[in-house]
């Protein structure tokens, strides 16, 4: 059984007047001790995926659909319970550590809280326990004493991972871990995080922009676009061979380094994702999809298996959203009724 | 000069007593520049002091006499007397040379050296004044806390909306409806507080005359946190509500921590830090404050003082006691400037 387990997760935020569905229905797993990577455009809903598997978004977000961590749903947890499965059972390492860590308290008091809060550990168990934490992410036991000002960003974030790894969780949520940093520093905190999470044992969820970091890192990807995901399956075979168009594109803007084929076609995607409070008809991608075609724009494809077949060996586990995808439409061109629930048939093609 | 705590320093924390070096002289050179900026505001406020209340209208000789019959010498006697026949920039000189002699002139009600009147009225003041802000300060954190973490509640609309009508109530006509409602013993309700005053006269005994004191200080101190402490309130609301969206709250939340403790431990001691400052730099309300208070309630310190100065006016009082409020306001800035490091880390390295 799958250690995390997302079904048709919607959040939809109030803003104003309006309503923002920032995620429309994503779904994927994640088995214990593996590693899956979420990509995707900025505002694609990354975050607010992350956020939603503690119940950490804002009292403006509407949350919908099921969130299974160890079989349990966390979407209808106590209060009580849902605190305790909070940083023992799954922590997060935020996007930017300076802001996530509390300016006016030592960093040592931070990362001692949450082992505080949920073990009864004496006061220089814990002390000892944090000494060890920060020798572990490559910081000496003294900067424990630092307020986070003091520290370099690659050193804040080597604080948020030490901090994440106090209560010795299952679950590893890190949410683009190296956005503030400078290159050389990203690689370095990207090994660190993949080498602890290798030591414990921990399942990890990593998000990023870049798919080729998680393609490296991850076993599983996922891919999302404007609030779902578009691509799921194996790390290596996703990135390498894209079914999902928009995949292709990301893949090509992030090239393998040294691949001569990547660096030959490096073209980005042109254009910007749809603005989630008015999503475009049909497939949601289409405004940009260099294979579009007419059914794309009345059709709205959800996750769909990738035909074993089609792609060859290797490829098992792996889904798609894209019509093209679909293989009945393959066959018959036309709007088939679905074969099953998860694919949506549009109002307009009824 | 030792080097204490060196010692503690942990192996590999090198460098060390260079870095101490460096950080004391630029703690001094903070401290220095602070004191010189208060330095310059004090003198500032020594020349307006004295110009501004030349301006006053009314003469002082003659509110002096009133109501008794006196010939012309008499008067010219007195004015060579108060050194009010010496041109201006003298009368100026004069001021300034008996400020830094801490001999302060002499009153022109009271006949008494000013320094003398200000001695035996300080206190009472200072016990008004500092209970009073002390109380509003205290309230105005609790209540603010608590309307900020739950913006838009019922709580919270309860509280600003009550604290700003009494922010809006001048505090002289709340003092005096205060007076008529529960001190006067008309109506329906009896005296339970005394209208005015500190004391009653006769008391004796440490004990009694404490228990009377507060008694006394009831509605004076009431009328004060009641005008005051809607900022306190006002400023701690927002500040808290700047941070409320930050991510180190979420981190807070992610980790498990009860709400309670996400407010206490992490967002207070944030929200605090612009508070405190801006706590210090409103100090110059309470002064106002106090003058009007002390008169409403009769209350024998600095503030009545200064308002019965006023009317007639007691030049050398009135004078000596603007400087001495306005060094209260600067020497309590000077605090903020002092305090506000030990809050915040990152101003102290
Ligand atoms: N608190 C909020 N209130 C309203 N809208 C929000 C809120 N947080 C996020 N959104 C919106 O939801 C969408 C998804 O945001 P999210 O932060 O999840 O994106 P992301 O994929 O993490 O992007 P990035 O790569 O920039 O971090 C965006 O359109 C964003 O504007
Ligand atoms: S469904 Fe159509 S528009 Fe959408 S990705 Fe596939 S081909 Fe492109
Ligand atoms: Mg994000």
């Amino acid at each position: 059984m799958n250690y995390l387990e997302v079904k048709d997760l919607r959040v939809t935020y109030r803003a104003g007047e309006g309503e923002i569905p920032a995620v429309r229905g994503a779904g994927f797993g994640l088995a214990p001790g593996s590693k899956l990577g979420v990509a995707g455009e900025s505002g694609c809903g990354k975050s607010t995926v992350a956020l939603a598997l503690l119940r950490l978004l804002p009292r403006s977000a509407r949350v919908q659909g099921e969130i299974l961590l160890d079989g349990e749903d966390v979407l209808t947890m106590r209060w009580g319970r849902l605190r305790a499965v909070r940083w023992a059972g799954a922590s997060i390492v935020f996007q930017g550590a300076m802001h996530s860590l509390n300016a006016v308290r030592r960093v040592g008091d931070q990362i001692a809280e949450p082992i505080l809060l949920h073990e009864n550990a004496t006061p220089g168990e814990v002390s000892r326990r944090v000494g060890r934490l920060l020798e572990q992410v490559g910081l000496p036991r003294w900067r424990a004493k630092a307020y986070p000002h003091e520290l370099s960003g690659g050193q804040r974030q080597r604080v948020m991972i030490a901090m994440a790894l106090a209560c010795e969780p299952r679950l590893l949520i890190a949410d683009e871990p190296t956005t503030a940093l400078d290159v050389m520093i990203q690689a370095q905190i990207l090994r660190l995080i993949d080498r602890l999470v290798g030591e414990h044992g921990i399942s990890m969820m990593m998000i990023s922009h870049d798919l080729s970091v998680l393609a490296e890192t991850c076993d599983r990807l996922a891919v999302m676009y404007a609030g779902r995901v578009v691509e799921e399956g194996p790390a290596d075979s996703v990135f390498a061979d894209a079914r999902h168009p928009y995949t292709a594109a990301l893949s090509s803007a992030f090239p393998k380094i040294g691949d001569p084929e990547s660096r030959r076609n490096p073209h980005g995607l042109p254009g910007d994702p749809p603005d989630p409070a008015d999503p475009p008809s049909g497939c949601a991608f289409r405004p940009r999809c260099p294979v579009a075609e007419e059914r794309c724009s009345t059709v709205d494809p959800v996750l769909w298996p990738v035909e074993p077949a089609a792609v060859g060996n290797g490829a098992a586990g792996r889904a798609a959203a894209c019509v093209r995808m679909l293989p009945e439409m393959r066959s018959a061109g036309v709007a088939a009724e679905p074969a099953e629930p998860n694919v949506a048939a549009p109002e307009e093609s009824r | 000069m030792t080097a204490p705590a060196h010692s503690e320093a942990p192996a590999g924390h090198g460098a060390g007593s260079g870095e101490q070096r460096e950080g004391i002289v630029r703690g001094l050179r903070y401290i220095g520049a602070k004191l010189l900026t208060a330095a310059v505001s004090l003198f500032a406020v020594m020349v307006t002091s004295f110009f501004l209340f030349r301006i006053l209208p009314g003469d002082p000789v003659r509110s002096m006499t009133q109501g008794r019959e006196v010939t012309v010498e008499q008067e010219q006697e007195l004015r060579r007397q108060f050194g009010l026949d010496q041109p201006l920039w003298q009368q100026f000189l004069d001021y300034c040379a008996g400020l830094f002699r801490f001999d302060l002139g002499v009153s022109y009600q009271y006949r008494i050296p000013v320094a003398e009147l200000i001695g035996e009225r300080i206190g009472p003041t200072v016990l008004l004044a500092g209970t009073g802000t002390l109380i509003a300060a205290l309230l105005g954190l609790v209540l603010g806390t608590r309307a900020g973490w739950r913006r838009g509640s019922a709580t919270d609309r309860v509280n600003t909306g009550v604290a700003l009508l009494l922010w809006s109530v001048p505090s002289f006509w709340l003092g005096l409806l205060l007076i008529v409602v529960l001190a006067s013993g008309a109506g329906w309700v009896p005296g339970l507080f005394p209208t005015g005053g500190m004391m009653t006269p006769g008391t004796t005994g440490l004990l009694d005359v404490a228990l009377d004191v507060a008694h006394h200080l009831v509605l004076p101190v009431a009328t004060m946190v009641a005008v005051v402490y809607a900022q306190y309130l006002m400023i701690m609301r927002s500040s808290l509500l700047d941070e409320m969206g930050a991510d180190y709250l979420t981190t807070a939340r992610a980790k498990g921590l009860r709400d309670a403790l996400v407010l206490r431990r992490h967002a207070v001691p944030n929200a605090l830090l612009p508070t405190v400052t801006l706590i210090f730099l409103n100090l110059g309300q309470v002064v106002g404050g106090v003058i009007l208070v002390e008169t409403v309630f009769a209350w024998p310190g600095l503030g009545s003082l200064f308002y019965s100065g006023l009317t007639v006016p007691d030049l050398p009082l009135v004078q000596a006691l603007f400087v001495l409020f306005a060094s209260a306001v600067i020497l309590m800035n000077l605090l903020a400037d002092l305090v506000y490091p030990l809050l915040d880390p990152r101003v102290r390295t």
